[in-house]
């Protein structure tokens, strides 16, 4: 099937129904872009939750917006704006603005259900490793080679310490 | 894995038995865990990443899990490779697309699929023919733990597994059951049915998954909620609601055979007719046509072509896997040419009694 506004093959197909009396149309992307049609189906799971982020972000603080997170370096900003999350320890450092948006999204703020037998007891020691790393990353784009090194065999020292089995 | 072998054979969730097979086609469930001293891979260097690839997969190629699972690279995979994975529900369309180091660990029945670097540093799946997710939870759970011995998994009290969206934190898990629903289409109840699910929080989604529109009448139910609801609470309600849509189907069904038995019948042998004649047939009208023959094989309308058959034919006909059997690439006038070709012999092979 062409398009209905040019020679090109129709790849969009859309039926609307005004008052009862059903119209189709057919049409190729880049018309149906242009006729807007295609921007409606490209709502998709990541701009709804924007606009759930946007609505709470709303009465926040300039100090929320500014905050950023010391182990990955994301800005709260950013992940608004993004709508994912940068490293675990953000779930900390944006707590107060992640809780709002959690019991939005599953009408709850805590988890139940099951806890890995290995995980908790390393948690100080995984945080430790995640600040190594970002030492290290800064190691790296200062060009602090020796500091580079220093981090890197501790990193793996701590690594291979913290490996069960 | 050699992937052409794939192409052979049905893989676990069109198999075309397990419980409640003609309208429960499979379960899956899927959980979403994460290294706890690295960044979320949206975040990660590439050099990070392939720290992640690297350490990963030696873990899970080293694990004791029966059976062994094989593990493929995606950046060395063609894109038609990629695209068969992604068909074959081993892999997200999203690791197939993305760019960096990268990579899925599939068993050979190809239950359970570990994407690594994909939104989350680790996907875990595994998935049953038919209507089973409590042995899918077992399957699962078990591996999760087995992993779990060797790899330091981002954990908090509070906040469960975390996870690079918030909309899976929690336990991380999305399970989900794939329906065919053609008799609730007909009969124009669909939307009915979904209503009734979002209510309850549930998920209703087309066959590849997000954004991906129902086509050939399947449906996946799956939950939304990941925080402040166990998994065994997750599980029990998706497996409560599901009998009810079957009966649903079911009626549908018998209210179609009672009061337009002619024009199903007619539908149907439209549809067989077509997909054995027509010279060329796009992976969309396959899908609609070959929902139409299952519906008629199931309610016994067609007894000369079997439900395996008909699900084979649903993922031969995909534009991956056909360029694959036609051993070529192919562009999407060739593609629809072969599908039609393709569809044809295979629905000759058998006899020409039509009941």
């Amino acid at each position: 099937m062409k398009c209905q506004s040019c020679e090109e093959p129709a790849t969009v197909h859309v039926t609307n129904i005004v008052n009862g009396h059903k119209r189709e149309s057919h049409l190729c992307k880049s018309c149906a872009e242009k006729q807007q049609f295609l921007k409606h189906q490209e709502l998709n799971l990541s701009a709804i939750l924007q606009t759930v982020i946007g609505q709470h972000i709303g009465p926040m603080t300039d100090e929320l917006s500014r905050l950023t997170c010391p182990s990955c370096g994301i800005k709260y900003m950013e992940f608004k704006a993004g709508g994912r999350l940068g490293c675990p320890n953000d779930y900390r450092v944006f707590q107060s603005a992640l809780e709002p948006l959690l019991e939005k999204i599953h009408r709850s703020r805590r988890h139940v259900g099951k806890v890995p037998p290995h995980a908790t007891k390393n948690a100080a020691r995984q945080a430790e490793l995640m600040d190594f790393r970002n030492q290290l990353r800064q190691a790296v784009e200062t060009e602090a080679y020796e500091e580079a090194a220093r981090l890197r065999d501790l990193i793996r020292q701590k690594e291979t310490a913290d490996e069960p089995g | 894995m050699n992937l052409d072998s794939l192409t052979q054979n049905n893989g676990e969730w069109l198999r075309g038995n397990g419980p409640e097979a003609d309208i429960v086609i499979s379960s899956r469930i899927r959980l979403a865990r994460n290294l706890s001293s690295y960044p979320f891979s949206n975040r990660g260097s590439a050099h990070q990443k392939a720290e992640i690839e690297t350490s990963l997969r030696d873990r899970l190629t080293r694990l004791d899990f029966m059976p062994r699972l094989e593990y493929l690279m995606l950046p060395g995979l063609s894109s038609i490779d990629r695209q068969l994975l992604v068909e074959r529900q081993l892999i997200s369309r999203e690791l197939a697309n993305t760019e960096g180091p990268r990579g899925v660990a599939v068993c050979p029945q190809e239950t359970v699929s570990i994407m690594i670097n994909e939104e989350d540093h680790l996907r875990l799946q595994v998935m049953r023919s038919g209507f089973a997710l409590d042995e899918a939870w077992q399957d699962i759970d078990r591996l999760d733990d087995q992993i779990e011995q060797r790899v330091n998994y981002a954990f908090s009290e509070e906040f469960g597994y975390l996870t690079a969206c918030p909309t899976n934190v929690g336990t991380g898990m999305r399970s989900s059951v794939m329906l065919h629903l053609p008799a609730l289409v007909l009969t124009k109840q669909i939307e009915k049915v979904f209503r009734a699910l979002q209510k309850i929080n549930l998920a209703v989604r087309g066959l590849y998954g997000e954004g991906s529109r129902a086509s050939g009448d399947f449906y996946q139910i799956s939950n939304q909620v990941t925080l402040g609801k166990s998994e065994t609470t997750i599980l029990t309600e998706i497996r409560e609601v599901i009998p009810q849509i079957i009966s649903y189907e079911r009626q549908a069904r018998s209210t179609l055979t009672r009061e337009s038995r002619q024009a199903l019948h007619d539908r149907v042998r439209r549809a067989y007719g077509t997909l054995k004649n027509a010279m060329m047939m796009t992976s969309e009208e396959t899908m609609d046509l070959l929902s139409s023959v299952r519906l008629g094989v199931n309610l016994g309308l067609i007894e000369d072509v079997s439900i395996p058959t008909v699900n084979e034919l649903f993922i031969h006909t995909q534009p991956a896997h056909l360029q694959k059997l036609m051993g070529a690439a192919l562009d999407g006038e060739e593609r629809n040419a072969a599908r039609a070709r393709y569809l044809s012999s295979r629905l000759r092979e058998n006899g020409p009694h039509l009941n």
